[in-house]
This record gives C-alpha cells, structure tokens and sequence, in this order.
C-alpha cells in the first residue's frame, strides 16, 4: 500500500504537467482575447490593440508562455490579472472564502442529507417518502438551476422579503447581528445548490442499497438475529459506499470550481463566477491558475478515494 | 454472489429442459413487465416521442407565426400551452423542439455511458491500463470546460456542416460534445466497481475454467455494475436536455430559433412572474421525460437483475 | 447572457478621438454650474448610496479600463478637466475654473493651444494640494505608448502638455485642432496624482497597485476594492465643495443579471441605482409602472441598433478569399435585392414589441440620430423606409428574381440564401425572429446565428461582427458629437480583411467614391451648419444604398433604473453617468 501511494504521488507530477501543458494550450489555441472587451467599438485602432498586446506579453509564441507561467508557478507566483492588474493570489484569496460559505456548505449539506434519504428511499422502496424523494430529485434534474434561484428569488426576496438577494462579499461576521445577516444571504444559494446534491447522492445510495438489500450476506446477517438498524448500517451501507466515496471525490474539486449560475445569480463573487468573467475576458492568467488549482484537486481526491476503496472493501489490491 | 450466479445457472438449466429456450432478454423483458412503474414509464415516453415526431404534422399552427396581439396569453382552446412575447404558439414549438430534446437527451446520454463504461471497465479489470486511462480521465475532469467547447466550435463546426450539413452536423457535434464532456463519472464509477468484483470468487471461478477477459467482462462483471450506471444514465438525460441550450449559448447549439425545450426554458426566464405558462409547460415535459426515463431504468435494472428470477 | 448594447459609454471614450482629427466644432461653454442654483445640502447627511452594476468593475483607472463599467467606476475618484453635457457641450464641473474658448483667450485663434485655468485650492484625497503638474503627469503616463492605455487614442495630435504655473495647464496641438477640446474633456482624460504613479510609467504600468486604489480629486475614495464584485467608497473630506457630497458612502456592486437588478430597484427598492436594465420592455414596462421605489431613465443621443449588409463573398469555399473588400456578394451587390430586404424589415413591430416604443428604444430610419441638427429629417420620405411586404415582392419580382417551389426566390441558380448573426441576448434573439418572419414572406431563406458578445465583439474570431463572414449582421454602435469619425467607418480605405487583420472599421466592406468624398470634406468643414448638412448627406446615401438598415434609435447612454428618491441626476448621453455624481442626494 505504502508503495502504491509513493508511486501514484509519483506519478502525479508527471501527470499535471501534461495537464497543465494542455490547459494551456487549450487557453491560448481557444479563440478568447483579452482585447475583446475593447472590440466593442469598431474603432479602437489597430496599433492601439497591438500595443496593448505587446503589454500583456501575448505577442510571444505560447509555448514561451507557457514555460514561463509554468516556472513562476514553481515559485509560488501565480502572476497578474490583465484585467484587474490585481495579483492572482488575490483575486482567488478574496473569492475563496464566499465559494466555500455557499458552495462548500451546501455541499456538504447534499452529503449529508443525501445519504440517510437515499437510504430511507431504499429500504422503504415505492412508499410514500420514496415517491416524493424521486419526484422532487427529477424536478430538481429538469429544471435548470437559475430557474430554481430565479424562483427562490422571487419568492423569498420579492413577495416575502425574507432574506437579501444581492449578496454582500464584505459583511465581515463579528457578532450574533451579522452572523444572522451572513446566514439570511446564504440561504437561498445554499438551497438551490444543496437540494440538487442531495437528490444526487440520494439517487445513488438508495440504487446501490437496493442492489445489496437482497444479498444473501445480509440474509446472513439478519439470519444471526442482528438488529435491522445494525445490519444496514454497519453492512449494506458499507458496501455500498464505493460509489458514493467516487461521488464525493469528483464532487469535492467542483466546490472549488464554484457553481458558476447559483454564483451568478445571487451575486455571489465566489471562484465559479471568477472562472466565467476571465473567460469572457480573455484573462487567461487568471483562468489558467484557478483551472490548474482545480486539477490538483482532482488528481489528489481521486487518489484519496483509491485509497478508500481498498478501506472500504479490503479485496481490493492495488499492485 | 457466486452462488447467486451458480443458481442463476442451474435455474437457467432446468428452465431448458422444461420449456423451448428463454434467452436473457425474453427472461428480463417478463420481469419488465410486471414492473408497473417501469411499464407507465415506458407508455409515457413512447407517446411523448410519437407526439413530438408525429405531432408537428398534425398541429396547424406553425412555429414561427408570430402575433403580436395575443403575445403572452395563458393557455386557451387554440393555444394549449398560451403564447410568448412574440405570440408564437408554445404548443406548437414544444411539440417540434421536444423531438429534438429527446433525441438529444438519449444520444448523448448514450454516448457517455458507452465511453465512461468501456473506460471504466477495462481500467477496472486491466491493472496495466488502470493508470493511464484514470490519468486520462483525471485530465479531462480538469480541462477548462468553456474555452475547450469554444475550439470545438472553432475547429469542427464548418466541417460538420459541409459534411452532414447544418442540422445533422450540429446534432452530431452537440451530441458529442455532451458525451464527452459526461463519460468521466461513469467511468470512476464503473471502475470502482470493477476493482471490488474482479476479486470475488465468481469472477475467479469464471476465470480458472478458462472464460476469456473479455467474456468475464461482458457476462460476469459488468451486469453487476449496472445500477450506477442507470442512475448516470437516468440523471444524464434531463442534464443533456438542458445543456443543448447552455451550447447554444455559446454559439455551439441549434440556431437560436430551434425552440427545443431547454430553449424555451431559457427565454421564459424574465417572463416567470408574468408568463408563468411559458416557464411550466416545457419544464413539465422534460421532467415528465426524466422521470419516465428513470422508472424504465428502476424497471430495467430489477429485470436484469439476476436475483430476481 | 452578455451585453447586448455595444458599451456605449466606452464606445464613446475611443470614437472620440476618431472624430477629432480634423473636425471644426466650436464647442460652447456652458457656464459651471453655481453653487446657489441647487439647495445647500449638508455633506455626509445621506448614509449609504446603492449601485447596482451587471458587470463588475475590475479595475478603478480609467486608462486602464475595459468597459463603461470600469470608466463609471473610476469616475466617482478620478476627474477629467470637464465633463461633457447632455447637449455635447464642455461642462466645467471638474477640475478646470471654467471653459476656455476663443472669446476668453483660452483658446488660440489658430487652434494649436488651450490654456487651461484649474481651480485653485483643490486637494487630493490624502491632503495633498493638486497643482498643474498632476495634469502633465496625466499626460506623461497616458500618452507614453509603453504605457499601453485604452484611452491613448486622445494623445493623437497633441504635442505637449505644460504647466505654465501651478494654476494653468496648457495642452498644444499640431497639427491645429479646431476640435481642441480632445484631450481634457470627458472620461477618456481622469487626472491621475502625479506622485502616486511616479512608479507606474510605461511598462511598469501593468502591474500597477494604485490602479486597485486610485487617489483621486473626486467627491469620493476608494475604501475597499475587490475586482470583479464590489467597491466600497467613502466621501472624500478634502473635496473641494465643503457642501458635497450628500452621501456618506457609496457601494458600487456588480455581477448578475439585468432582470433581477430591474427587480432590486423597482420591486424591492434594495439599491437606488441600476444599471443598464437591458431586458425585453414587455417585463420592464410593468415593473417600471407599478413601481413605488423606482423610475426609468430616457435620454437618447446616438446610439443605433442597426442591420448591417455585406458586400464582400462571405462563402466559405473562397478560402482565403472569404469574406476580403475585393471579393463581390452574390446577390447584396444588386441594389434591388438590399432594397426588397429594407422595405421588409418590420423596425416599427420591433420598436413597439422589444423596446416599449421608447421606453428603451424608439424606431428609426437613420444612422445618425444625434446631435438634433445633423439628423436627416429626409429618410421619412424614402420609400425603403416603410415596411411594405408588397413592395418588396415587387421589387424582387421585377428584379427578374423569381419564387421556387421552395418559396425561396432565385436568378440564374443563385438563391436568395442569407445568414443572419448578432449577440446572444434575448431582445436580439426576438428581433431576429421578426426579421426572419417577414423576410422570408418576401422570398429570402434565412439561417439565424448567435454568438456571444465576448467572442462577436473581437477582431479575431471568425464569428465576430470583424470578420462578417455571414449575410446581414446586427449590433448597435453611435457617433460622438462629431460624426465625422463615425462616417469613416464606411469609406473604401477602411474596409476591412486580412491586409489590416481585420480591424478596419467598414465590415460591410462598402466602397463608393461618392460618399468617401462627402466624408473627406466633413474632416475639412468648420461650419457647424455645413458640417451638418454634410452629415445629412452621408447618412442619406447609407440608407438609400442599403448599407445599412437601421432599426431602433436606443436609449443612451444605457436604460439605468434610480430610486424615486435620487435627485440631482442629469444623464449626459456623451459622458460616463457618474459625470455629476457629487451633485446627487436624496
């Protein structure tokens, strides 16, 4: 085991290299410019857009770039947005903490909920709770988020005015007052994006219990007299966590990566958010930082969740 | 789960001698059968793909006919699904977009289970391919998603349309687009599934008579993985349908007058308070198709399930 | 999803200078605005003021700015030496005492010199006295061409800017400059501190942290900036005006959407100004009308949605031909065809279905709709100006272009196939439905295509409104107070293709020696008479020639929402709205 991890971590380095190599590639093949921005007036002239392409260094061929971006990476220098002339660092560091208090909440909300539903969901199969759990779950998979928000919004920030709908990236919580305010903002984002996590994970448990409901290991189990609660608990959940421990390591980067349209539509400035407006702006040392950050990420829950595997199910060797 | 398998067998045995053969599909469509949800499921979805094929033909008002004085009009005898702000019919264009939709959802759908499936499977089984298709995979979850579709559409949108012309091109290339862009989870899936089976002691046996890989693959393992899988799958399709007009946002989709149902979700959207049909109806019918899809899945895997004989 | 007015407001910054080069306006002095005129109010009395951006500012430098956003975040710290009005006059309400003219010997006779006389006793907002030199370091750092900034464009022409003494700029021009209010007035000139981008010159300019935090002379500073969602300002105490501003602070948020912004200012009343609440008029309208807390506001300069025709080959099999001024359209180059396509555009369904017949747009035969004087009152009469399906028909028909069994019309096997593309944007979107309804009564087959804004507006993608590798495109752009530059943007030499790697300006690639010589003479006129009736003269022949087909005369600068309680705001069509700021209360 211990041999396997010193190799994968091994290989890791490799790996992102290429990944990186690629993503920038991609960013600098992809037809997005930074001077787009001024494109919106035909008559910015030319040696002005050439100038300013000079100043960002994007008259270089881009495997020059690249390298270069790559050492100054090394050395923990993430460079500067050509939008903002604002260090990248900065830029994620302010976002990182709005990401985290919506998207990361409510991720963690969907696991939690998601597996006592999907549960439930399953060993009650076709009742009642099951039906709405599998109803309300396919409204939330037809319905795109926005419209989930858009509604929320209108609801509880129009009609009711329960809670704000524009959210403030500078209420610094210090006391009860604004600790409420943090959560009233929150609320309504959380809800949009935890309520589809849930529905995720709940699908997946409730289908993996089934498959392992009727296994003659719990026919055993039960046959030995142990307690229903125990049984599933301590033996069908258990097993059917290996698909969920992939979910979840699949889901974790994303919270990093933000939820772009939740984001967008409560005006949460969180990292998603950041990721689509350098997009549209062609700032590609930012969206080249936070899409490379985002790999990392990846790659090491992906290993993480290799090596619950072989926790969870103690057949599995990895050679 | 060998014994289960073993009985499977002898089950299968028996059940030749006494009666002409029942092939695995004849046996799970039986047990499909008798699933009601699954049978509910399966009516819904062929009406609603015979209702948007069929249905344009039959419906006399056309897509596009605009008119400006019964704009944003409820639903009425004339116009089921009430009006847009141009006062086209919605009913008119569900119906048309809706075979789009579908056939959108489950290709796509399709092609992602396919590839994340195969990649999974051979990772899973094949330890000296585990390595480089999981990094495979690591890098296409970490490739940035927008800039990646908009050298697709740079790169391969004018071939396809000289090459299947407008309408199929862009299909096969949105379809593709989707099917790559989904096949990652599956595959982690499967895979995960693969690493636990592949040590249980029906896969040895399987393997000590001397059944090749690929057979213990196909007939051994992979019906065992089936039921993440049609949860992907099920999930997919509704995530597929709405993703076709996220693209065509991006200039990648349908031209911006091909009203399938995403479409017309997204331009309701700052007419939800004031034309809440427009935002109901479209939303309804993919939930209506997710759902069905998902019952003939729950149907599909009990049928499959060898248990369950 | 994106814009889809062409940021008017920057549009505005660039285009200027275009039109400067030559141009003889004699702009009028409007006198600054006195104190007296409006009641006292009492500085700091009016708490927090609420902004509402869909596009976050990114940066507070209007040098260095991308997109009105940036300008109109940057004009809240930063002021030029005067403001344009909303009659295209200079106001001087920023650092300059008053408006030099010709009459006040400000202005040299032979227009190579304005003397500019500042105000005396203004501070910086950390205490330090402003002096002239601040205007020559203004000039330093954004006229070094290392410097690389968008507002560079306003450096041509002028030669120096020199402190005569600490009270008086002096900004010389050579060649002369009739149009010598082109460097100074307006959000393209904000006056930078000297001192705090001593380090900022030339190449350094791009990793500068005083872009994030700017000192500035304005009403108000900068207290917290985070790029791309909020900035937090605090009223600056060494203001010159001891009665100004009303508001203590002022949040300037961004991100989201139009609609729900339209929602924040006239459902909710949760901020007191949004801006540019560019959704279809049937949601404004409503909103707008039973609002309690907030009212629309309408001002119209020169911003048009317009139809533009192509005149190159668009078709892909030219290869590197495509789309290049020398190549010839297959059917846009028979004037019948364009005139049949004019007379079935249906601009007066569009105006009153997407624009709220002036609520965000009004309905409009001609390119250029502002200044009054140079407004063509002869396109009412122009018979492509009416939508007329019949008309159309006929036109076509005795074209010798004939109907197939397809309904599509036809001549010597070239079909009347068109492919229409613009911005991703719903209004757009809804426009395009319309054209398409009824050009295709007419006999043409029409292929709609959206792209978005970032990757239409940009000269190196194919898809963009540069290349024009389609049909008939749509977008809106305007003219400054001077048209001139905005003519150009037709005339043969600026048609653009691969040679100027398509950045010229005339992406219908047009070439008629007629206009280029009415536009020649435009850049030589001093006569503001003369000059108009030559711009009448030039938007005359694009309409009759069908170059372009303009649709909707739009609200300017942007369709902005401001609580009923606002007072004091006076939108200028030719000026960042921020221009008077510090005139606002409640």
């Amino acid at each position: 085991m211990g041999r396997y991890i010193a190799r994968r971590l091994l290989i890791a380095v490799p790996t992102l290299i290429v990944i990186s190599f690629v993503i920038y590639a991609i960013l600098a093949l992809a037809p997005i410019d930074p001077l787009s921005q001024f494109g919106a007036d035909p008559r910015v002239p030319a040696e002005v857009r050439e100038r300013i392409r000079e100043s960002l260094g994007l008259n270089q061929p881009w495997p020059i770039r690249y390298v270069k971006w790559m050492t100054s990476m090394f050395r923990g220098d993430f460079g500067v947005s050509f939008m903002s002339h604002s260090s990248v660092g900065d830029l994620i560091a302010q976002r990182l903490p709005n990401t985290l208090a919506v998207v990361g909440v409510a991720y963690v909300f969907g696991v939690l909920m998601g597996i006592p539903v999907g549960m439930i969901s399953a060993i009650k199969r076709y009742s009642i709770f099951d039906h709405a759990a599998t109803t309300v779950a396919f409204m939330g998979f037809s319905v795109p988020t926005f419209f989930t928000g858009l509604l929320l919004i209108i609801i509880f920030g129009i009609k009711l005015r329960w809670f704000p709908f524009i959210y403030s990236s500078t209420t610094q919580v210090h006391d009860l007052d604004s600790f409420v305010f943090q959560i009233r903002q929150s609320i309504m984002p959380i809800t949009v994006l935890g309520l589809f996590n849930v529905a995720t994970i709940a699908r997946y448990v409730r289908s993996e219990m089934l498959e392992h409901l009727p296994l003659d290991y719990v026919r055993t189990a039960r046959g030995k007299g142990l307690m229903e609660r125990l049984v599933v608990l301590r033996h069908v959940l258990r097993n059917s966590l290996i698909p969920v421990v992939t979910l979840v390591a699949l889901g974790v980067p994303t919270v990093f990566g933000g939820a772009i349209v939740t984001e967008q539509i409560f005006r949460v400035p969180g990292i998603g958010e950041l990721l689509v407006t350098s997009i549209s702006n062609g700032d590609i040392p930012v969206v080249a930082t936070v899409v490379f950050i985002f790999a990392v990420l990846v790659v090491t829950f992906n290993l993480l969740a290799d090596l619950l595997y072989a926790v969870l199910d103690p057949r599995i060797r990895y050679t | 789960m060998a014994t289960t398998q073993a009985r499977l067998t002898t089950a299968t045995v028996k059940a030749d001698m006494l009666r002409p053969p029942r092939s695995l599909w004849t046996d799970a469509w039986y047990q499909f059968r008798r699933h009601r949800l699954a049978m509910a499921g399966l009516a819904v979805l062929s009406f609603l793909i015979v209702a948007t094929v069929v249905g344009p033909y039959f419906w006399p008002i056309r897509i596009d006919t605009l008119d400006y004085t019964i704009a944003l009009q409820g639903p009425s005898a004339d116009h089921p699904f009430g009006t847009d702000n141009l006062g086209r019919d919605i009913f008119a264009r569900a119906l048309w977009g809706g075979r789009v939709s579908i056939a959108v959802g489950l290709s796509a759908v399709f092609i992602a289970i396919t590839l994340g499936t195969l990649v999974g499977a051979l990772a899973g089984y094949f330890n000296k391919l585990d390595n480089p298709l999981m990094r495979l995979t690591d890098l296409f979850l970490s490739l940035p998603i927008l800039p990646l579709l908009l050298i697709v559409i740079y790169l391969f949108r004018d071939v396809l349309r000289a090459a299947f012309g407008p309408e199929v091109g862009i299909f096969i290339m949105i379809v593709t687009v989707i099917g790559l862009l989904e096949w990652m989870p599956v595959a982690r899936l499967v895979r995960a599934q693969f690493l636990s089976l592949k040590q249980k002691e029906f896969v040895e046996a399987a393997r000590a008579i001397g059944d090749p890989d690929l057979a213990i693959i196909w007939r051994h393992i992979l019906p065992n993985t089936l039921s993440p899988v049609l949860v992907a799958a099920t999930i997919g399709v509704g995530g597929a349908i709405l993703t076709e007009s996220t693209l065509s946002f991006l200039g990648l989709g349908f031209p911006p007058d091909v009203p399938t149902w995403g479409r017309l979700l997204y331009d309701a959207q700052n007419f939800i308070d004031i034309a809440t049909h427009w935002v109901v109806f479209p939303g309804f019918l993919i939930f209506v198709t997710v759902l069905s899809i998902n019952y003939i899945g729950d149907g599909l895997r009990d049928a499959l399930d060898p248990r369950k004989t | 999803m994106e814009s889809s007015y062409v940021r008017r407001g920057f549009a505005l910054a660039v285009t200027a200078t275009m039109a400067l080069a030559a141009c003889t306006q004699q702009p009028a002095a409007s006198p600054a605005p006195s104190a007296s005129a409006t009641p006292v109010a009492q500085r700091g009395a009016g708490g927090e003021l609420k902004i509402l951006y869909w596009q976050a500012p990114t940066i507070l430098n209007a040098h260095q700015a991308t997109g009105t956003k940036d300008n109109d975040a940057s004009r809240l710290v930063l002021e030029p030496l005067a403001s344009w009005d909303k009659n295209g006059q200079a106001l001087a309400n920023g650092l300059a005492a008053e408006i030099p003219t010709v009459a006040n010997g400000g202005v040299a006779k032979d227009f190579t010199s304005v003397t500019w006389k500042l105000r005396t006793g203004v501070k910086w907002s950390d205490g330090t006295p402003f002096t002239a030199d601040d205007v020559v370091g203004t000039y330093t750092y954004m006229c070094d061409e290392k410097t690389a900034a968008s507002t560079v464009d306003v450096c041509e022409g002028v030669k120096s800017v020199t402190a005569k003494d600490p009270n008086t700029a002096v900004v010389t021009y050579s060649p002369a400059q009739p149009f010598y209010f082109q460097w100074g007035v307006g959000f393209n000139t904000p006056i930078i501190q000297k001192a705090q981008y001593a380090n900022c010159l030339g190449v350094k300019a791009k990793d500068c942290p005083a872009d994030l935090k700017p000192i500035g002379t304005g009403p108000y500073k900068v207290n917290t900036f985070k790029p791309g969602d909020v900035v937090q300002y605090d009223l600056n105490e060494n203001f010159r005006d001891p009665n100004k501003p009303f508001f203590k602070t002022v949040t300037l948020k961004g991100g989201g959407d139009a609609a729900s912004a339209a929602r924040a200012v006239f459902q909710t009343g949760d901020v007191d100004y949004a801006w540019n609440l560019q959704v279809e008029a049937s949601v404004l309208k409503p909103m707008a009308a039973s609002s309690t807390t907030g009212r629309l506001l309408t001002s119209y300069a020169s911003s048009v949605e317009r139809l533009l025709v192509n005149f190159s080959n668009p078709d892909a099999s030219l290869g590197d031909k495509r789309g290049e001024p020398d190549t010839k359209h297959p059917f846009f180059t028979d004037i019948h065809v364009r005139r049949a396509l004019a007379m079935a555009t249906d601009r007066a369904s569009v105006a009153s279905q997407l624009y709220g017949d002036g609520l965000t747009g009004k309905a409009t035969c001609n390119i250029l709709t502002a200044p009054t004087a140079m407004e063509s009152k002869n396109s009412d009469s122009f018979d492509i100006c009416k939508f007329d399906l019949n008309a159309a028909n006929k036109e076509l028909d005795d074209a010798g272009w004939a109907k197939g069994s397809d309904n599509v019309r036809a001549k010597g096997g070239q079909k009347l196939k068109i492919l229409y593309q613009t911005t991703v944007n719903s209004v757009r979107q809804s426009t395009q439905a319309i054209m398409k309804s009824n050009w295709e009564k007419v006999g043409f087959q029409v292929e709609l295509k959206s792209v978005p804004a970032s990757t239409f507006f940009t000269n190196t993608s194919p898809d963009g409104a540069n290349h024009f590798w389609a049909d008939v495109e749509m977008f809106t752009n305007s003219g400054d107070p001077n048209p001139t530059g905005y003519f150009r943007g037709w005339t043969c030499k600026t048609a653009t293709g691969k040679a100027n790697n398509w950045n010229g300006s005339n992406y219908n690639r047009y070439c008629n020696p007629d206009f280029d010589k009415v536009v020649d003479q435009m850049a030589v006129e001093a006569d503001q008479a003369k000059l108009a009736q030559l711009a009448i003269q030039a938007n005359d022949i694009l309409i009759k020639d069908v170059v372009i087909i303009p649709l909707i005369n739009r609200v300017a600068p942007t369709p902005d929402g401001v609580s009923k309680a606002l007072k004091g705001i006076d939108v200028s069509g030719w000026d960042s709205v921020m221009y008077n700021i510090a005139d606002w209360s409640k």
